[in-house]
């Protein structure tokens, strides 16, 4: 006996009827192509649950988690905490777009198809790029992704990574090439060492700690030797600082998490990317196109698909299917209402907290910054102590810190003695900061 | 589409909106003493974005949700894809503070509560499959194939057995499989169906030897049927020294009626977005968890959730013998508690009720329809029925026609022309949240559409005639390519 749940309308008198009509004496009839010995096996699962059950539930589960809101949070590399519209929600969850499929039939799917054009014109305006496409997984997968497509490309096959990318972005770089017969190499920026047989030179802007990269030299460094360089870039980054595309890059990707996406504990997010025209042909994932209905009026398609697993299975430039579409369309409403002031706002009270954060925090005895250059929103802080000990510290201050990035902490990377990776932004207000700088003098 | 002009008109683009000097957001004045700008040639000069005000971005994109259709406004029976009901209270569990705003790097005694869910979505997962090592972490079906791809190459060769190149798919597959087979380096063989539409046995068994890694298998496969052969199609395999991957986007169909883990597979990948109910979002996001036998688990991505003793109760840790990180964190979590309250709403009672009227709605289709539409395979189907519009392509009018010609019925299409070794195919999948109601409406237009065919051709030809474009050209989007707007 099934159950009669509130998500199936079927009563046992329809399926009577519906039984009758295909012939069949009993639902199990139909499943009688399953071999007798597997058919029905025990199924060990909790019983149903009423929603108001599942509620406190749930309810009880996300009480033991400390978000981001509950207390001052330091912690970026990565995921970022910023201020969303309510619009971005409010849009994003309507059920026309939330409950609707890929949109193959176009003349059932024009908003969809309609926002992932204007998300493809704000990313590649963004980044300073001819085009975007309408999306990847996240900002990781993304670089992976330029990776493939710039050994097509070039037809090459060694790779130059800097060793200021993110760790967790370089080990699914490394995951996607290790059956590619790709030679991945890690190179410092200061002296990238690439020759006439790297296909590509990939750096993250401003990089994983935080600070800006010469691009400019870079670029011409990598074009100097036929090579492309690909940059993983910050969208928030770009409100103030040139774009990879103003320095010729190739291929430009990143996370599109900080642009009206919740922090969710990693996901989902949407990987952003982005090429110079010429390249088209190679890049991963939907495009939409602009295009004229049987009367003229305007209408937008899924297009050059045949770049795509569905028409060239095994020959596609990539397997990608289903990307983040509803996250793209929540980056489309978030620029659209930030605008060209608000993005420039949010860059700018991240760029200016961040640098009142780190100026009062170099003063600390004990504590001082290690690297030079030009930062944006995330610096790193030379501690007295391990970090896991300050993070403790701070936590029972109801304050989360940033990332330890010492060499034994546990995100990977080569790491600063006593490092870490703090993130300011304009969620921080100056008491926060001010806390944050005065729990880790006490610590000292 | 236009609605009476102004700011509610779709036929402007954001940037054609843009008015020098509009707001849609309002943000905080700096709190802290002014800090000295970064160099100036490092500054940006060229941000080009609209300026709206928020009332705009507001009716701007709801005209824009209304040009779609949606389960929530349509019935949608996109054969494959599983476009069931996405329960609302889904939503809003993932929506409340203590999910989405927790930061994936947090120390794990700050998120106790959000590994506990995901260990215990991989215990669920486990058990539904009959494949107990699951890792969360992989983003939609295709990027968990990836993944179980390159486990089966790094299963090979960490045996030593370096010379298994090749990867069988059958030629009902989704194109996802050989392409995602080819990332992870493999050579694709495909492998011809039988006439019941069941894997070709001794096709299968000519190029099972020393170079096979595996084979990538849908059960159900695309076209709706149970594999009567498929205990066989493992012991060819296995016997060969390959492995079985198993495409878990049709487990709608077998949700507690069978466990692939005790039919022979070895890796499978399941779509959250599809079989669990998690909205797909226009296009994503998915979740594509992959789940393996005991014998693979060591080789799972990283990472996976492990309960363990003293301190923090959970953690992630990363298996032994692991293919590495396949995305920035943990997975799409905000998917995964869709996932988990799903289940933990209908239980076990709940899902294998599923699987019972998603195969049941199918079939009555399928009967009600046998008379008008040649059912190509014509055995009892799984969870979507595919027809063949060849009788009516015979009297003038294709499939695609057909498919666009329901849209104007209110109905979404079905998925047209796939699988590819059925003619004029025209796959429907009802799931098991539409009512009969619906069903028979559905029904009723396929029938009047048949009808159409004859007495009204051009009228079906033609269609669609109420959605907010016509039949659009895609030769002319393809050849010349317009993928962002410029100024002027």
């Amino acid at each position: 006996m099934t159950l009669q749940s509130h998500y199936i309308p079927n009563t046992p008198e329809e399926q009577a009827e519906m039984l009758a009509v295909v012939g069949a004496d009993s639902i199990d009839d139909l499943f009688r192509d399953i071999p007798d010995a597997f058919r029905n096996p025990t199924l060990d699962l909790p019983a149903p649950m009423s929603e108001l059950d599942v509620q406190r539930e749930l309810a009880e589960l996300a009480s033991r988690n400390r978000p981001l809101g509950s207390g001052p949070s330091f912690l970026g590399a990565g995921a970022y905490n910023h201020f969303i519209p309510s619009i971005v929600k409010a849009l994003m969850t309507r059920g026309e777009f939330l409950t609707a499929y890929t949109p193959y039939q176009a003349e059932a799917s024009q908003g969809t198809l309609q926002v992932i054009y204007e998300f493809q014109t704000l990313i590649g305006s963004l980044y300073g790029m001819e085009v975007a496409n309408a999306g990847m997984y996240d900002g990781a997968t993304s670089l992976a992704e330029a990776v493939l497509m710039a050994c097509r490309v070039t037809r090459r096959s060694k790779v130059a990574v800097s060793n200021t990318i993110s760790p967790a972005y370089f080990q699914v770089v490394r995951t996607y090439c290790q059956s590619q017969g790709i030679e991945l190499n890690t190179v410092s920026p200061a002296s990238p060492g690439i020759d006439d047989a790297t296909s590509c030179l990939v750096v993250q802007y401003p990089n994983f700690f935080g600070y800006v990269e010469d691009l400019e030299g870079l670029t011409g460094l990598a074009h100097a030797n036929g090579s492309l360089i690909v940059v993983s870039a910050d969208p928030v980054a770009m409100g103030m600082f040139n774009p990879p595309g103003h320095y010729g890059a190739d291929i430009v990707t990143g996370e599109g998490q900080p642009l009206g996406i919740p922090a969710s504990f990693g996901g989902p997010y949407v990987g952003l990317f982005s090429a110079k025209q010429q390249y088209i042909r190679q890049m991963p994932s939907r495009l939409s196109g602009r295009t004229v209905d049987s009367q003229g009026r305007t209408g937008y398609v899924l297009t050059l698909q045949t770049r795509e697993q569905h028409i060239r299975r095994e020959r596609a430039t990539s397997n990608i299917c289903t990307n983040e579409a509803l996250y793209a369309l929540a980056s489309t409403i978030y620029l659209a209402a930030l605008g060209k002031q608000g993005l420039r706002q949010v860059a700018e009270l991240c760029y200016q907290k961040a640098h009142y954060a780190a100026g009062e925090i170099a003063k600390l005895p004990g504590y001082s910054l290690p690297l030079q250059g030009t930062f944006f929103q995330e610096f790193v802080v030379q501690c007295p102590a391990p970090p896991t000990d300050i993070n403790r510290h701070l936590l029972e201050r109801n304050i989360l810190g940033g990332l330890d990035v010492s060499p034994n902490g546990d995100y990977g990377g080569e790491g600063i003695p006593n490092g870490m990776l703090f993130c300011v932004t304009e969620m921080n207000t100056r008491a926060d900061i001010d806390a944050l700088v005065t729990a880790l003098g006490e610590y000292n | 589409m236009a609605r009476g002009g102004g700011t509610r008109d779709t036929s402007k683009l954001l940037m054609e909106r843009s008015v020098p000097g509009r707001v849609g957001a309002v943000l905080p004045e700096s709190d802290v003493p002014p800090q000295a700008m970064p160099d100036d040639p490092l500054l940006r000069r060229d941000l080009q974005l609209p300026e709206v005000s928020e009332p705009e971005v507001v009716q701007y994109f709801t005209a824009l949700s209304q040009l779609n259709f949606s389960i929530d406004t349509h019935f949608y029976p996109l054969g494959s894809c599983t476009m069931k009901y996405n329960p609302k209270i889904n939503d809003e569990a993932a929506f409340q503070p203590g999910f989405a705003a927790i930061h994936p790097l947090q120390p794990g005694e700050q998120s106790q509560g959000a590994l506990e869910m995901l260990h215990r979505l991989q215990g669920y997962l486990g058990e539904i499959t009959g494949l107990p090592g699951v890792s969360l972490s992989t983003l939609a079906g295709a990027h968990g194939e990836f993944a179980g791809m390159l486990m089966m190459r790094a299963y090979h060769h960490a045996r030593g057995d370096t010379a298994r190149l090749k990867v069988a798919i059958p030629d009902s597959a989704h194109g996802t499989n050989p392409a995602s087979a080819a990332m992870a380096g493999f050579e694709v063989v495909t492998v011809a169906s039988d006439d019941q539409g069941n894997v070709d046995l001794e096709a299968l068994h000519d190029l099972a030897g020393p170079d096979l890694a595996g084979i990538m298998i849908t059960l159900p496969s695309t076209l709706g049927l149970f594999d009567t052969g498929i205990l066989d199609v493992c012991r060819i395999v296995h016997e060969a020294g390959g492995l079985v991957y198993g495409d878990g986007a049709n487990m709608n169909a077998l949700l507690g009626r069978v466990k692939l883990g005790a039919l022979g597979f070895d890796v499978i990948h399941l779509n959250l977005h599809k079989t669990f109910s998690t909205p797909h979002g226009g296009g994503g996001p998915g979740a594509g968890p992959v789940c393996v036998s005991e014998e693979l688990a060591s080789y799972l991505p990283s990472p996976v959730v492990a309960r363990n003793g003293g301190g923090a109760e959970y953690s992630l840790s990363t298996p032994a013998n692991s293919i590495g990180k396949m995305s920035s964190f943990h997975g799409n979590f905000g998917v995964l508690v869709r996932a988990y309250t799903y289940i933990r709403t209908l239980g076990k009672e709940g899902i294998e009720s599923i699987s019972a009227n998603a195969v049941l709605n199918a079939n009555y289709l399928m009967e009600s329809l046998r008379d008008k539409y040649l059912i190509p395979y014509d055995r009892t189907c799984m969870h979507e029925v595919v027809f063949s519009a060849d009788w009516q392509r015979a009297r003038g009018v294709s499939g695609l026609e057909i498919a666009k010609r329901l849209l104007d019925y209110g109905f979404h299409a079905p998925t047209m022309y796939f699988p590819l070794i059925v003619h004029e195919a025209l796959m429907v999948e009802p799931t098991e949240s539409e009512t009969k109601e619906t069903l028979d409406a559905f029904i009723q237009a396929m029938r009047d559409i048949d009808r159409e065919a004859d007495e009204d051709p051009d009228l079906v030809r033609n269609a669609p005639h109420t959605t907010p474009v016509s039949r659009l050209d895609e030769a002319r989007a393809a050849r010349h390519p317009d993928l962002r707007w410029q100024r002027p």
